[in-house]
């Protein structure tokens, strides 16, 4: 008999095999972002049957709670053509079925007998937080690939503005600190003027 | 504790120095006016000037780690890095004035160019397949932007997007050539790797399909057939000043990760990547030079030189002995000097309403401009590997090495396919100096362009006259970095 | 219980007997929470009541009171109208995703002392987590409605939940580097002693930034553009009725309740009392979490609707460059002789 914790584990393989699956098979490009969101959320539970609290949550944070609604936001506003995008789909699959085929064999081959020369984890590590120990390695043993993944995604903020960024003419963009700090003494402005019916009476002269 | 973190930081000096100043260079170009714009540009150069100091400073002369051996300082690391700050030196130099004609001359330009030369310094000094992976990445992203940077270019936005995407199917491949290689030794660091190897030779074929990755990875870096079709689009479709760059100083940061994955990390698998690179050295020497002949474009041209050059330095990496190492050193570092005169010249005759991209653009060059003319065949003299250029000298070393190591029938091949790739190169300097000008008009360039041009395009000549100074720099940055 | 339930399920019984008891956890926060979310409502009605002069519902019950009960059985009984060519499945799944997460934040919330559901090491990241996806029932319920105005009221929100995430997510950096600890029941142990150890005061500005980014990612006045009544209809549920409708409602309020629950905690000192001769109790935490509930109704009544853009100026150029220098600020504090004022 399966124990409880196997039980867990295939399901949640299961809905994230299916909804993989419908991530790449689903017509509606809406659909398949939010089957990715599933699919995600599926990854974490894994994790945390693995006892890895803390990457099942940053998981679930930084892709579910950031990345995918970025993502679903510009799915939701473009209108993809998806017919278009399957054009040719049937003409390319017969290469790209073979070569992905010849890859899948080789892997295979290479895999099947073979065995990967990785220890298990450490059962010790299990009963300290796994965020402290995270932390740790990442500030230390690795703080040096950790700072330049920092500056990568510096890059990519950089590059996106660069290539993306340009002032428009008609914009209608409100300074508001300027519009804060306004006085009246910008806005009126008090004008001594003579008296009204002088003004009539010149206005009236230069006609004639 | 508090030692070895300084220990670590004094190593790490030069890219920290790159870094803080190209974040200097991005907050300064928030604050200053466009037509103030040389601010950037010398903060820039000093930038340059300042991490030569730095490394030049405490140049090492033995191997050091740092950062849990994750990077390495030494002879190689210094040597390749000097030679990148000059050559990035030498490109923001050279593309200042196309660069202003085509509106391009923006703080964002001189940032990403410094942290795609921080790239190519973590490449050069890394020793572990992280830092590899990291520092190509730093490198690479910056360029795809860099290339569509001219975004209403329609044809650098078209080339930047292949690039981008054959770019990142190629970073993917690395990787996962790299994760086997990690299956296989269960480290990432490659002294480690080699140590392993070389003590336990475990699983071959999960090594040699990694091996396998892992060398289509840095084809396509490097733009060695069969992985070289992005090479002649790109440079086609991107502006020359950053044809200019990718053509030039990341070619000696791919060629670094080469020789410390290769010759350091799988070291023991020596039989496996020899074979391999002998068939992309072979078939980039054939498909460059012979397709060159066809080309009508420059730039395109130039694209496919460079397969060809790159097909030479593999030869000397093939032939697997420190000599052949250093020759391929000398040769991938005199190719970036060639290719930087080539492009600058390029970008002289190139003007505000006219961008000069065709073979025929180059006709009675010498009519026009004797000195410029003279300069371009010096550099197509280099490149067509005539002595008694710097480039003749390179070819020879690298062949000599390949001799050494066996290779006597792939020697001869490569001679004669050098003869065919004169063909191209001399049809340059026949069309400068026999035919006549389809443009009038004179070329003009800023003073210090005209000096520091003619004093690089002569470098070509006067290291070609006397190699040995700069050969024997090679071949100890080599032996003193690989035992 | 655990025999028992060996006895029915064999080897799973313990596993099956552990998670009946968490159900039943479950259900003892859950409910009055519900009932609070209900007497939230009335509560706002007759706070905006009286500071508009008025005098709120008082038909129903002594005072009104039954009005929140009256409501929930109008609502269920309403019929649901699914709008033509919608997306039927997404149209009901986004009322669940939107409380779902609302609610199950509360697992790791402690109400006292060792009084919590799960007590996991990372509890304030799990929190970040859950708030973080309450935005997709918004955005799923405007696309899905196939409305213009939905649709505009989900964009609204998308893009204004993301942005203030990233300032909350780093108000919460400035608590955890104080607390030296993710788990929020070590966190409020950690300001023990007195108002004065309380985390508001080192990190003031975070405590600002963090509660008028809690109104925004809780869609509240004066941040209320995706609803924006006035302009876009209802926003994101305009096309819902009925006890759909009710359920975009009920998570409105729980998140609330959530975003003031988790500023008590973090900078309120929780269910500590103010003064340290006095016991601590829940009732404290009952206190603060009012307050600051009243703070959330007082703004809705006081401040005028800000314009989109001004909130994301607000978001991305005020806050963020704020907490970041805030906490470059605390870290750098830390490591000098100042450093225990902010422990």
């Amino acid at each position: 008999m399966i124990e409880f914790k196997d039980f867990v584990f295939y399901a949640l393989s299961f809905v994230l095999v299916a909804s993989g699956l419908s991530v790449i098979t689903s017509r509606n490009p809406v659909t398949a972002a939010l089957s990715l969101v599933l699919a995600f959320f599926n990854a974490a539970g894994i994790w945390l049957l693995l006892q890895a609290e803390f990457l099942a949550i940053v998981l679930v944070l930084v892709y579910v709670g950031a990345v995918m609604v970025l993502f679903l936001f510009v799915v939701m506003m473009l209108d993809i053509n998806l017919d278009k995008l399957r054009e040719g789909f049937w003409d390319y699959l017969p290469m790209a079925g073979f070569i992905g085929l010849l890859m899948m064999v080789e892997m295979v081959l290479v895999f099947k007998t073979k065995e990967f020369n990785l220890s298990p984890v450490d059962d010790s590590l299990k009963s300290i937080s796994n965020t402290e120990v995270i932390g740790n390695t990442l500030y230390s043993t690795y703080v040096l690939p950790f700072e330049l993944a920092s500056v990568v995604l510096l890059i990519a903020i950089v590059s996106a503005i660069a290539l993306t960024l340009r002032d428009r003419k008609d914009s209608k963009k409100i300074n508001s600190s300027d519009q804060i700090n306004i006085k009246r003494q910008d806005r009126v402005r008090l004008v001594a003027m003579k008296s009204e019916e002088k003004y009539v009476k010149s206005k009236t002269k230069d006609r004639k | 504790m508090n030692e070895l973190i300084q220990f670590d930081l004094s190593l790490i000096m030069p890219e920290i120095f790159v870094l803080s100043m190209a974040m200097v260079v991005l907050m300064t170009d928030l604050f200053i006016k466009p037509s103030s714009r040389w601010i950037i540009y010398s903060l820039s150069q000093l930038t340059l000037l300042g991490s030569t100091y730095l490394t030049g400073k405490d140049f090492a002369e033995e191997t050091q780690f740092a950062f849990s051996n994750m990077f390495v300082r030494d002879g190689l690391a210094d040597f390749l890095k000097m030679i990148s700050y000059l050559g990035i030196s030498l490109t923001f130099l050279y593309s200042r004035s196309y660069m202003k004609d085509r509106g391009l001359y923006r703080g964002e330009y001189f940032a990403l160019v410094l942290f795609a030369l921080l790239g190519m310094m973590i490449m050069i000094s890394s020793h572990n397949m992280l830092l590899v992976y990291m520092g190509l990445e730093l490198l690479s992203l910056c360029l795809y932007s860099i290339t569509a940077l001219d975004r209403d270019n329609q044809k650098a936005t078209e080339s930047a997007i292949k690039y981008f995407v054959l770019g990142a199917l190629a970073s993917g491949l690395l990787l996962y050539g790299m994760s086997m290689i990690y299956g296989a030794t269960s480290s990432l660091d490659i002294g480690i790797i080699s140590t392993t190897l070389f003590n336990h030779p475990t699983d071959h074929s999960i090594l040699v399909l990694g091996l396998v990755f892992v060398l289509a990875g840095l084809a396509f870096k490097l733009g060695a057939v069969p992985f070289q079709m992005w090479v002649p689009d790109v440079y086609e479709g991107a502006p020359s000043s950053i044809a200019m760059l990718i053509s030039s100083v990341p070619k000696l940061a791919a060629f670094a990760i080469t020789i410390r994955l290769l010759a350091d990390g799988l070291q023991s698998m020596i039989i496996d990547w020899k074979e391999m690179l002998l068939i992309m050295a072979v078939l980039s020497i054939s498909i460059g030079n012979i397709t060159a002949i066809a080309q009508k474009n420059i730039k395109r041209m130039y694209a496919y030189s460079t397969i060809s050059h790159i097909g030479f330095i593999l030869f000397g990496v093939m032939s697997g002995s420190l000599n052949g190492y250093a020759s391929s050193l000398f040769y991938v570092a005199s190719y970036m000097l060639m290719t930087l005169v080539s492009f600058a010249i390029l970008m002289i005759m190139s003007n505000k309403n006219f961008e000069c991209e065709l073979i025929e653009d180059f006709k009675g060059l010498n009519k026009r401009s004797p000195w410029y003319a003279f300069l371009m065949l010096i550099v197509m003299l280099s490149m067509a590997g005539i002595p008694p250029t710097i480039g003749f000298y390179a070819k020879f070393m690298v062949l000599q090495a390949a001799l050494e190591a066996g290779f006597v029938g792939f020697v001869i091949y490569a001679v004669m396919m050098v003869l065919v790739g004169m063909f191209y190169y001399l049809r340059i300097v026949k069309l400068m100096y026999f035919d006549e000008p389809k443009v009038k008009g004179k070329i003009e360039a800023s003073l210090d362009v005209q000096w520091v041009l003619s004093l690089n395009a002569l470098s070509l000549l006067i290291i070609g006259l006397v190699p040995y100074t700069f050969m024997e720099a090679t071949t100890q940055a080599i032996s003193l970095s690989l035992n | 219980m655990e025999a028992l339930m060996t006895f029915i399920f064999g080897s799973w019984g313990s596993d099956i007997a552990k998670t009946l008891w968490i159900l039943l956890k479950i259900i003892a926060v859950v409910l009055p929470l519900m009932l609070s979310v209900a007497y939230l409502t009335y509560f706002e009605r007759k706070v905006i009541g009286y500071m508009q002069v008025r005098i709120g519902p008082n038909r129903v019950g002594y005072h009104g009171l039954l009005q929140p009960i009256a409501d929930a059985l109008k609502l269920l009984f309403k019929e649901i109208i699914l709008p033509t060519a919608s997306n039927k499945i997404l149209f009901f799944l986004a009322p669940v995703l939107a409380i779902a997460p609302a609610f199950a934040a509360w697992a790791v919330i402690p109400f006292d002392l060792n009084l919590v559901i799960a007590d996991i090491d990372a509890s304030l990241l799990y929190i970040i987590a859950m708030t973080s996806i309450a935005v997709y029932g918004v955005i799923i319920a405007g696309w899905a409605s196939n409305s213009k105005y939905a649709f505009l009221g989900s964009l609204r929100s998308a893009a204004q939940i993301v942005s203030y995430e990233i300032a909350m997510g780093f108000t919460l950096v400035g608590v955890l580097m104080c607390a030296n600890s993710l788990n929020l029941g070590k966190i409020v142990i950690g300001q023990v002693g007195g108002f004065w150890h309380w985390y508001v005061w080192p990190l003031f500005p975070l405590f600002i930034i963090y509660f008028i980014s809690a109104v925004a990612e809780t869609n509240r006045a004066p941040f209320d553009v995706a609803e924006g009544e006035s302009e876009i209809v209802a926003g994101f549920h305009v096309e819902y009725s009925g006890m759909a409708f009710a359920i975009f409602f009920l998570a409105e309020y729980a998140n609330m309740i959530l975003v003031s629950m988790l500023a008590a905690l973090m900078f309120l000192g929780g269910w500590l009392s103010p003064i340290p001769f006095i016991p601590d109790s829940f009732l404290w935490l009952l206190i603060k979490v009012a307050f600051l509930l009243f703070c959330f109704l007082w703004f809705r009544a006081t401040f005028p609707r800000y314009r989109y853009d001004q909130i994301m100026r607000l978001g991305w150029k005020i806050f963020i460059p704020i907490t970041i220098l805030w906490i470059v600020f605390i870290g750098g504090m830390m490591q000098t002789s100042w450093g225990y004022l902010f422990h």
